[in-house]
C-alpha cells in the first residue's frame, strides 16, 4: 500500500472539521451556559484553522503579490470578535446569574412566549 | 517528516483537548482543556506559517479569554464543582446533528480532487509586517470598524457586569 | 257538442275552484261550503255529460282521432313537457263515472256528516279529490298523470285520516301513503326510463313510436327494455289497485267516513291503476308477452286471494273493502287477457253497484250510531226499506245476475279469458264469481234479514242519504245495457293499434249461463246457511279452523310486513347506526386525534431553550447543506482512503 503520509490542505480541513463539530455538540448538549459559549469558541477557531489552510495551500499559487496573506487577515478579524464576543457574553452571564442565580440552559426558557 | 510528525502530535492534541471541553463535567477542566486546545492550534498555525497569527492566538485565546472564562466561571459557580457543567437531557439529538455535520463536511472534503494540495514552497513572509501592510492598506475600514467594536465591547461588558442601578 | 271538447279543462277547474275558496274564504260558512262543493260538481257532472253526447256524436272519428290539446310547459335544455286534455271514448266514460259519483257522494255527506266538526274542511277536501282525479282522468302525458297521481294519493291519505283525533285512522292514513309510495316509486322509475329511450311522454306520441308499422329508430333502439318499462309501470298500479302484494292498505283505509270509502276506495282514486294500464297499453302490447301474462296472474290472484278472505270477515265495511280488491283482480286480469273493453266496462258498472252498496252501508252504520260488524245487526229490511231494496240491487249486480250491470260487464271479462286462451285464469274467475256472490249475500242475509236486536233501533235514513243510494241502484240496472246494440260500449272504449280494424265480440249464451250459474250457486250457498241455517256455519268455521283462521287473519299478511319491517328494515338501520357513530364519527374523532397529537408533538419544538431552537436550525442547515451535496455529486465517489495527504 502506498501510503502517502505527507499532510495536505485535506488533513488541516479535516481537524477544523473535528473542531467544528465538537463545538457544534457542545453547543446542543452541555447545560452550563458558560460551557456553551466555550463550544463556541471551538467553532471559531475551527472556522480560523480553515482560513488559515486555505491561505497556505491554496491562495499562495495565486500569487496575489501584495493581498498573499488576506486569509490571515481573515482570521484575524475573526480572533477580534471572539474576543470581543466573549466578553459581551460572559458579561451578560453574569448579569442574568446575578437574577437567576443559575447557569444551567434549561432554566432559561423566557423564550416561550 | 518532522513537520508530519508534529502535525499528527499537535492535531491529535487540538482534537482530544477540544473532545475534553464538551465532555467534562467539571466546568474548570473544561475551560482548561479549551486553553490547551487553542494552544494546540496555535502550533498547527505556526506549521502553516502563519507565525503572527498563532503568537496573537496564544496571546489572545489562551491568554485572555480562557482567563476570562475562568473568571466568570468562579463568579457564577454554584454547587458541587464536580456536576457543574453535565449534559442536558436531550443532548442525544445533538451528538447525531454533530456527527452528521463531521461525516458530511469530511466526505465534502476527501472527495474533493481540487484540495488534494501538498505544500509547495512558501513564498511570502508571515511576520506582523506584511499582515499590518495589508492591515493599513487594503483592509482600513475592516481594521477601523474592528477597533469600534471592541470598543464598544468594553463599555457594553463594563456596564452590564456592573450593573444599572436604581438611583434617581 | 264538440266544441265542448275546447273546455274539457274546465272540468277539473271548477272543483278546484271550490276547494280553494272553501279553504281559503268559506271555512265558517258550512252551509255555503257545501253548497260550493256540491253545485261544482254538478256542474262538472253536466259538462261531462256533455262531452259524452259530444263522444257519442262524433262517432268512429273520435276513436281513430282522440282531441288532444296541449299548451306547453316547460322548455328547458332537451326537456320538453306539456299540460293538456285528452278526450277520447275511455276519458269520457271516466269522467261520467267519476263525476257521477262523486256529486252523488257529496250529497249523501250533507246528511251522512251532519254535526260532524270539520264539516267544511270535508268538503274542502271532496273538491280537491274531484280535482285531482278528474284531471288525471283526462291527462295528455305521463307527467300529468303521474302528477295527479300523486295528488289523488294525497286526498286519499287526508281523507282517511279525517278523523285524525283517532289513532286508528292516523295510523290508516300513513300506511296508505307510504304502501302506494312504494308503487308509486316504480311508476316513477318506468316514466323516466321511457323518457330516457323515446324523449316523450305524451300518450299519442309513445303510441305511435310503439306501434308495429311505426319502425322507428327509438323502438328499435328501447327493445328489450320496453318489458322492463312496462313492468315497472305496472308497479304503480299495483300499489294504487291494490293488487297484492300492496293491497295491505285498502282494508285499512275504512278508517275513513263511509262516503269517502264510496268515492275513493271503491270507484274511482282505486281505479286510477286500472285506468293507468289501460291508457299505456300499447307499451304493454309492445313488450315482451310475459308482461300482460304478470298482470293478468297477478290480477287473477288478487281476485280469488281477496274473495277468500272476504268469506271470513265480520265488518261490514272490511267485506266491501276486500271486495274491491278482488273486483280490482278482475279489472287487472281482464286488461292482462287483453281486452281492454271488458276492463273498462267492468271498472264503469262496479263504481255504480259499489258505490251503492258503500253508500248503503254508511246508511246503516248511521242509523245504528257507528255498529259495523255484521253480527250486531239483523232485520235492517223491515225498518230501512229503501237501504235495504237498494242493497240488494247492489248484491245481485255484483253476483253476475241478469239484467243488472254487473252480469254484462263479467261475462264480458270471463268471456275475454276464455276465449284468448287463458283457461286457468277463467276457471278462476268463475270460482271468484261464486265466492262473491256467497259472501255478499252473506252480509245482506245476515245483516238485513233474521231478526231484529233488542238493542238496534234503526230508522230509515234522511233523503240526502236515499236519493243517490235510488240514483246509484238506478245506473246499477241499466248501466250493463250499453253493452248491446250496434254501437255499443266495445265500439267506443277497445284497444286498437292505430289503423288496425276492430270487431266487437257478440255475447256467448253458454259461457254467459255458466257464470250465472255460478252466481246463483253462491247466492244459493248463503241463503242455506245464514237464512234456513241448515248449514251450520259455526261448526264448518270449527272444522276448518285453521284454514277460518288464516282467512280471518287476511293470510297474515300484514304481520309478515311487521316482522319484515321490525327484523330487516330495523336491523339494517341498526347496522347503518353503527357504522355512523363509529366508523363516520370515528374518522372525524381520528382526524381530530391527529390533530392533537401532532399538535402534541410539534409542541415540544417550542420549549423556550435556546440549544433546542439551534439544535432544529442546525438541522435544516444539515439537510440543505445534503441536499446540496449530493445534488452537485460531490459525495459521488467515495474514496475512505482518500487520504489525508492527498493522491497524486
Amino acid at each position: 500500500m502506498n501510503l502517502n503520509l505527507s499532510v495536505g490542505l485535506t488533513s488541516y480541513l479535516l481537524v477544523g472539521a473535528m473542531l467544528f463539530s465538537l463545538g457544534l455538540f457542545g453547543v446542543f448538549a452541555k447545560k452550563n451556559i458558560i460551557a456553551v459559549l466555550m463550544s463556541l469558541e471551538l467553532m471559531l477557531n475551527a472556522v480560523n484553522i480553515n482560513f488559515v489552510a486555505f491561505n497556505r495551500f491554496v491562495w499562495n499559487q495565486q500569487l496575489n503579490g501584495s493581498a498573499l496573506l488576506t486569509g490571515q487577515v481573515a482570521a484575524l478579524f475573526v480572533i477580534v470578535l471572539a474576543a470581543a464576543e466573549v466578553a459581551v457574553g460572559l458579561a451578560l452571564v453574569i448579569t442574568i446569574y446575578r437574577t437567576r442565580k443559575s447557569t444551567s440552559v434549561d432554566e432559561f426558557n423566557w423564550l416561550k412566549w | 517528516m518532522a513537520g508530519t510528525v508534529v502535525f499528527f502530535i499537535f492535531a491529535i492534541v487540538a482534537v482530544s483537548a477540544a473532545w475534553g471541553v464538551v465532555t467534562s463535567r467539571n466546568i474548570v477542566h473544561s475551560a482548561l482543556f479549551l486553553a490547551l486546545s487553542f494552544a494546540g492550534v496555535a502550533v498547527l498555525y505556526i506549521l502553516m506559517n502563519a507565525e503572527f497569527l498563532a503568537a496573537v492566538q496564544l496571546l489572545i485565546y489562551c491568554g485572555a479569554v480562557a482567563i476570562m472564562v475562568v473568571f466568570a466561571v468562579m463568579l457564577t459557580l454554584r454547587g458541587d464543582v464536580e456536576e457543574s457543567s453535565g449534559e442536558t437531557k436531550k443532548w442525544l439529538p445533538g451528538a447525531i446533528s454533530a456527527v452528521l455535520v463531521f461525516v458530511i463536511v469530511a466526505l465534502v472534503i476527501l472527495t474533493n480532487q481540487e484540495w488534494r494540495i501538498l505544500p509547495s514552497a512558501w513564498l511570502g513572509g508571515g511576520g506582523a509586517t506584511d499582515i499590518s501592510f495589508l492591515m493599513f492598506s487594503r483592509y482600513m475600514i475592516p481594521f477601523e470598524a474592528a477597533a469600534i467594536l471592541l470598543t464598544i465591547a468594553l463599555v457594553g461588558a463594563v456596564i452590564l457586569a456592573k450593573g444599572v442601578k436604581e438611583s434617581k | 257538442m264538440q266544441e265542448l271538447f275546447n273546455w274539457a279543462w274546465v272540468i277539473p277547474a271548477l272543483p278546484l275552484l271550490s276547494f280553494l275558496l272553501i279553504a281559503l274564504v268559506t271555512q265558517k260558512a258550512k252551509r255555503l261550503s257545501a253548497t260550493i262543493s256540491i253545485l261544482a260538481i254538478l256542474c262538472s257532472f253536466a259538462l261531462a255529460v256533455g262531452i259524452d253526447i259530444g263522444v257519442i256524436k262524433a262517432g268512429a272519428e273520435i276513436v281513430e282521432h282522440p282531441v288532444a290539446i296541449n299548451i306547453n310547459w316547460l322548455n328547458i335544455g332537451g326537456l320538453k313537457l306539456d299540460f293538456g286534455t285528452l278526450i277520447d271514448p275511455m276519458n269520457a266514460m271516466m269522467l261520467f263515472v267519476v263525476t257521477l259519483v262523486a256529486s252523488m257522494v257529496q250529497i249523501y255527506s250533507v246528511g251522512y256528516m251532519h254535526g260532524d266538526k270539520g264539516w267544511s274542511r270535508y268538503y274542502a277536501y271532496q273538491s280537491l279529490f274531484a280535482m285531482s282525479m278528474l284531471g288525471l282522468v283526462i291527462s295528455t302525458n305521463l307527467l300529468e298523470l303521474f302528477i295527479f297521481w300523486e295528488l289523488v294519493g294525497l286526498c286519499s291519505y287526508l281523507l282517511i285520516g279525517f278523523w285524525y283525533f283517532k289513532a286508528s285512522a292516523r295510523e290508516a292514513a300513513k300506511k296508505a301513503f307510504m304502501t302506494t309510495r312504494v308503487g308509486d316509486f316504480g311508476l316513477l322509475l318506468g316514466i323516466l326510463f321511457l323518457y330516457t329511450k323515446f324523449g316523450t311522454l305524451d300518450f299519442a306520441a309513445l303510441q305511435q313510436a310503439m306501434s308495429p308499422e311505426a319502425q322507428g329508430a327509438a323502438l328499435a333502439a328501447a327493445g328489450v327494455y320496453i318489458t322492463a318499462m312496462a313492468f315497472l309501470l305496472f308497479i304503480g298500479p299495483i300499489g294504487k289497485s291494490g293488487q297484492f302484494p300492496l293491497h295491505v292498505w285498502l282494508p285499512d283505509a275504512m278508517e275513513g267516513p263511509t262516503p269517502v270509502s264510496a268515492l275513493i276506495h271503491a270507484a274511482t282514486m282505486v281505479v286510477a291503476g286500472v285506468y293507468l294500464v289501460a291508457r299505456s297499453y300499447f307499451l304493454f302490447k309492445a313488450a315482451d308477452p310475459v308482461a300482460l301474462e304478470f298482470v293478468a296472474g297477478l290480477g287473477a290472484f288478487t281476485a280469488i286471494f281477496a274473495a277468500s278472505i272476504a268469506i271470513a270477515q265480520d265488518d261490514i265495511k272490511r267485506i266491501l273493502a276486500y271486495s274491491t280488491l278482488s273486483q280490482l283482480g278482475y279489472m287487472m286480469f281482464a286488461l292482462g287477457v287483453g281486452s281492454l273493453t271488458a276492463s273498462m266496462f267492468h271498472l264503469m258498472t262496479h263504481a255504480f253497484f259499489k258505490a251503492l252498496m258503500f253508500l248503503g252501508a254508511g246508511s246503516v252504520i248511521h242509523a245504528l250510531h257507528e255498529k259495523q260488524n255484521i253480527w250486531d245487526m239483523g232485520g235492517l229490511w223491515k225498518k230501512m226499506p229503501i237501504t235495504g231494496w237498494t242493497f240488494f240491487i247492489g248484491v245481485l249486480a255484483i253476483s253476475g245476475i241478469p239484467p243488472f250491470a254487473g252480469f254484462w260487464s263479467k261475462d264480458e271479462i270471463l268471456a275475454a279469458a276464455l276465449e284468448n286462451g287463458h283457461p286457468v285464469i277463467y276457471a278462476v274467475g268463475l270460482f271468484t264469481a261464486f265466492l262473491t256472490a256467497f259472501y255478499m249475500s252473506r252480509l245482506f242475509f245476515v245483516a238485513f234479514m233474521g231478526p231484529e236486536k233488542k238493542e238496534n233501533h234503526p230508522h230509515e235514513s234522511p233523503a240526502w242519504m236515499t236519493v243517490p243510494l235510488l240514483v246509484l241502484a238506478f245506473f246499477s240496472v241499466v248501466g250493463g245495457f250499453v253493452a248491446l246494440g250496434k254501437h255499443n260500449f266495445a265500439y267506443y272504449v277497445h284497444y286498437a293499434a292505430p289503423g288496425a280494424e276492430f270487431e266487437p265480440e257478440s255475447l256467448n249464451l253458454g259461457l254467459a249461463a255458466v257464470s250465472v250459474i255460478a252466481g246463483v250457486l253462491g247466492m244459493g250457498l248463503a241463503y242455506l246457511t245464514y237464512v234456513r241455517h241448515t248449514i251450520d256455519n259455526v261448526a264448518v268455521a270449527k272444522r276448518f279452523s285453521g284454514i277460518y283462521r288464516l282467512l280471518k287473519n287476511k293470510y297474515y299478511v300484514d304481520e309478515i310486513y311487521l316482522w319484515f319491517i321490525h327484523t330487516i328494515v330495523d336491523g339494517f338501520a341498526k347496522v347503518l347506526y353503527w357504522i355512523d357513530i363509529n366508523v363516520v364519527d370515528g374518522i372525524i374523532n381520528g382526524l381530530a386525534l391527529v390533530t392533537r397529537g401532532s399538535g402534541r408533538g410539534l409542541r415540544r419544538m417550542n420549549t423556550g431553550q435556546m440549544q433546542t431552537y439551534a439544535l432544529v436550525f442546525f438541522c435544516a442547515v444539515v439537510v440543505i447543506y445534503l441536499v446540496f451535496a449530493i445534488g452537485e455529486g460531490q459525495l459521488g465517489a467515495l474514496n475512505p482512503l482518500a487520504m489525508l495527504g492527498g493522491v497524486r
